[in-house]
């Protein structure tokens, strides 16, 4: 059992809680390479896939977990829900409060959000990103790509590079990073970096170059475009040359480093092309963590233990 | 009916007095103070033993909503909410729909109050036309028709040029601007404090140099231009070491703070997103929230006002982000200020006098009024032992958005009267 309700931010997980989540996400893996994917872990319980903006692959990467672990689920989105039509949060849960389900899965513009749906209904949230602020389902996968890769998570150095400041990745995976004993370093321009890195409690610098042959793993962050020129920096190539991972910055990678990105990517800006596609780069394995880790979590959040995963 | 107010201990500092005292009221004045005073036949005697009798509490910084905004609060529950909190002025920001930006605006305001007939309205008018910040508002002919102040609260003036001119017209009559600092080209977009609760909680910062920068400007801008200038709801220390500075200066420039900001700090706001803890200019660090609470002690900080800002269940159960910003604070701001100040022993009993009725009154260009004879009858009997419970139901307000839901704070006003009248009986409000 996890020492949370609700799978809202990552620094409420204790150590004991990721490993859980990570083990049980392992135990899924024959699961998924079977020819017929799905156990009964969760038939009969009912998930509402709440996603008031827009996701593709978060989305369907919870729409297959669920199938695999033969839940009913129900998927609304931001364009159809009721919400365009001015209702109140607390008014769309309510609603669909009253039809019985078992827990929300959340993706939303604003901040808070899951934590605002928590106060309006029984049933378990799982945050699928909220503005700015967490995604912490996102932290759980990368984090299960970096153990697989490595046995372990302690000690690791890893880099997180870029729109530091705008992002629910960075904020919910360096917690968890941090939480299992691994170093994090925050890199990106002065625009994009956090308020405050002490909350995080990693040191933050502008210079990749500085740090990349010291790193385990290289994350980089994706550019939201509607952020960038004009504003916080100046050009799609400046960015590139200054933060991008190219494969000038690869060659000085250590030999067993390995490079991550939450997706979608932009080949050409923050991660070249070629370095997306280079043997260092566990960017699909993270996709796979995906539905693995996001069935650990549902399962462990519903109470499966009255069905047997494995064995 | 003439009241007789006994045993009160009398608290005056523009007097010197702080010692129990008989006041008879009579009419609309205060007939005589003194050490006793033998009831008489009509005279009706209220037991003031244990109790605080002070000059008549002013707020100088309250939103009515009045017109434009009735769903949130009216002239009318606003009054009732100012004398169930002691109040017995307030002054109204010009932030309705329309802006209260003409001489009629400010009569309206005038007439509502006076039917409400509860406290006294100071209407405060706008210093550019709409708010917009790009043209003068008939200054003077809301002066004629009995503006207080001026201000564009809710916003800073973002063109130092506008608010150039706007100091300048204000100086040639007795009135104060009131400056609510705001550099937008800094704040845009921010919703929370610049620093640990921005990073925390996953939102756009409000940066403290959006206020302070602004307050550099307008303290300049009085010193170029003469006008009289108040610094609305300060918040951070930074700011208030520029006030420091400019008073020591000699410039004629006051300031104000609300309890939100003397006792909750960014800290308060957890993962809850409780969104009545959201406000403009927002919760600063804990170490801003104690040099405030100095500047209050040591003089340096004029006034209390609450910047009581009533919305609608609907604009405050939200997401964080979408939520107005504002809480009330009119039946909560003597509670918290006994409770919080007094009451550990920070804040003499002369000094709240002086934050909350004495220097309000002298920045508004009002009469003083002192507990003497001959002065009117603007009184504030407080129970400094009285318990309050702050819940919904607590409110007189229209709106329930208040950042102090829960708490449980010692000491409130019992009684208060208005040129005489007695519009707050035992913590009832008693509306003619």
């Amino acid at each position: 059992m996890l020492s949370v309700k609700h799978l809202i931010d990552t620094y409420s997980l204790t150590a004991d809680d990721i490993t859980q989540i990570l083990d049980t996400a392992a135990s899924f893996e024959e699961v998924n390479s079977r020819a017929i994917k799905k156990v009964p872990a969760l038939r009969g319980r009912t998930i509402v896939n709440l996603f008031l903006e827009p996701s593709t692959r978060t989305k369907s990467s919870f729409e297959l977990a669920e199938k695999r672990l033969s839940a009913d689920s129900l998927s609304m989105g931001g364009s159809t829900s009721s919400v365009v039509k001015g209702e109140s949060l607390a008014d769309t849960i309510q609603t669909i409060d009253a039809m019985n389900v078992d827990m929300f899965i959340c993706r939303a513009r604003l901040a808070g959000t899951p934590q605002k749906i928590t106060e309006n209904t029984d049933a378990i949230v799982i945050n699928a990103g909220d503005g700015k602020h967490q995604h912490p389902t996102q932290a759980m996968l990368d984090l299960y790509t970096i153990r697989k890769n490595f046995g372990h998570l302690d000690g690791l150095k890893v880099a997180i590079v870029g729109d530091l400041a705008h992002s629910r990745v960075c904020g919910s995976l360096a917690p968890a990073l941090k939480t299992m004993g691994a170093h994090v370093t925050l890199v990106g321009p002065p625009t994009f970096q956090v308020d405050d890195p002490d909350w995080f409690g990693c040191p933050q610098t502008a210079s990749l170059d500085d740090v990349v042959e010291d790193m385990d793993v290289v994350y980089m962050l994706r550019v939201q475009l509607e952020r960038m020129e004009g504003a916080a920096i100046p050009s799609r190539r400046e960015y590139n040359r200054l933060y991008g991972l190219d494969m000038r910055r690869v060659g000085r990678m250590k030999d067993d480093a390995i490079i991550c990105h939450p997706g979608p990517m932009n080949r050409g800006m923050e991660i070249n092309a070629d370095v997306a596609d280079c043997a260092r780069s566990r960017i699909l394995d993270q996709v796979n963590a995906g539905v693995l880790t996001r069935m650990a979590e549902m399962y462990l959040l519903l109470g499966g233990e009255n069905n047997a995963v494995s064995d | 009916m003439p009241f007789l107010i006994r045993g009160a201990h009398v608290v005056d500092p523009q007097l010197g007095l702080d010692d129990v005292r008989d006041v008879l009221i009579e009419g609309s004045t205060i007939a005589r103070v003194a050490p006793a005073i033998d009831g008489a036949d009509g005279v009706e005697v209220i037991d003031g033993t244990g109790k605080y009798l002070v000059p008549g509490l002013v707020d100088m910084h309250v939103h009515f909503r009045d017109p434009g905004f009735e769903y949130k609060e009216t002239i009318e529950t606003g009054a009732r909410a100012a004398t169930h909190g002691g109040f017995t002025d307030v002054a109204t920001m010009p932030n309705t729909d329309p802006v209260t930006d003409s001489g009629a605006e400010i009569r309206y305001q005038l007439d509502h109050a006076r039917q409400a007939g509860l406290c006294h309205v100071r209407p405060i008018g706008a210093l550019t036309r709409g708010e917009k910040g790009e043209a003068l508002a008939e200054i003077g002919d809301m002066v004629m028709e009995g503006a207080s102040a001026f201000s564009d609260d809710g916003h800073g003036v973002q063109s130092a040029g506008m608010m150039r001119t706007c100091m300048d017209y204000v100086s040639q009559f007795d009135r104060v601007a009131i400056a609510h600092c705001e550099v937008e080209a800094l704040t845009a977009n921010g919703v929370i404090n610049e620093g640990r609760s921005s990073t925390r909680l996953g939102m756009f910062g409000w940066p403290a140099l959006g206020e302070e920068l602004e307050i550099y400007r307008d303290i300049e801008l009085c010193r170029l231009t003469g006008c009289a200038l108040h610094i609305a709801h300060i918040s951070t220390a930074k700011g208030l070491e520029l006030v420091r500075q400019a008073k020591e200066e000699g410039l004629p420039v006051t300031c104000e703070v609300t309890p939100h900001h003397l006792f909750l700090n960014e800290d308060d706001i957890t993962d809850a997103y409780d969104t009545n803890l959201k406000m403009n200019p927002p919760l600063r660090s804990a170490h801003d929230m104690e040099r405030l609470v100095e500047g209050l002690i040591d003089g340096s900080i004029d006034c209390l006002v609450t910047d009581h800002a009533p919305h609608a269940q609907h604009e405050k159960d939200c997401e964080w982000e979408i939520a107005f910003f504002g809480t009330i604070g009119l039946e909560t701001a003597l509670p918290l200020m006994l409770t919080k100040l007094v009451r550990t022993g920070r804040l003499s009993w002369a000094r709240l006098v002086e934050v909350m009725a004495v220097n309000p009154r002298r920045v508004l260009r009002l009469a003083p009024v002192r507990v003497e004879a001959g002065s009117v009858a603007d009184l504030t009997l407080i129970d400094p032992e009285q318990e309050v419970d702050v819940t919904v139901d607590y409110f007189e307000s229209k709106s329930k958005n208040s950042a102090f839901l829960g708490q449980s704070l010692v000491g409130a006003a019992t009684d208060v009267f208005v040129g005489g009248r007695r519009t707050l009986t035992g913590g009832v409000v008693t509306q003619a």
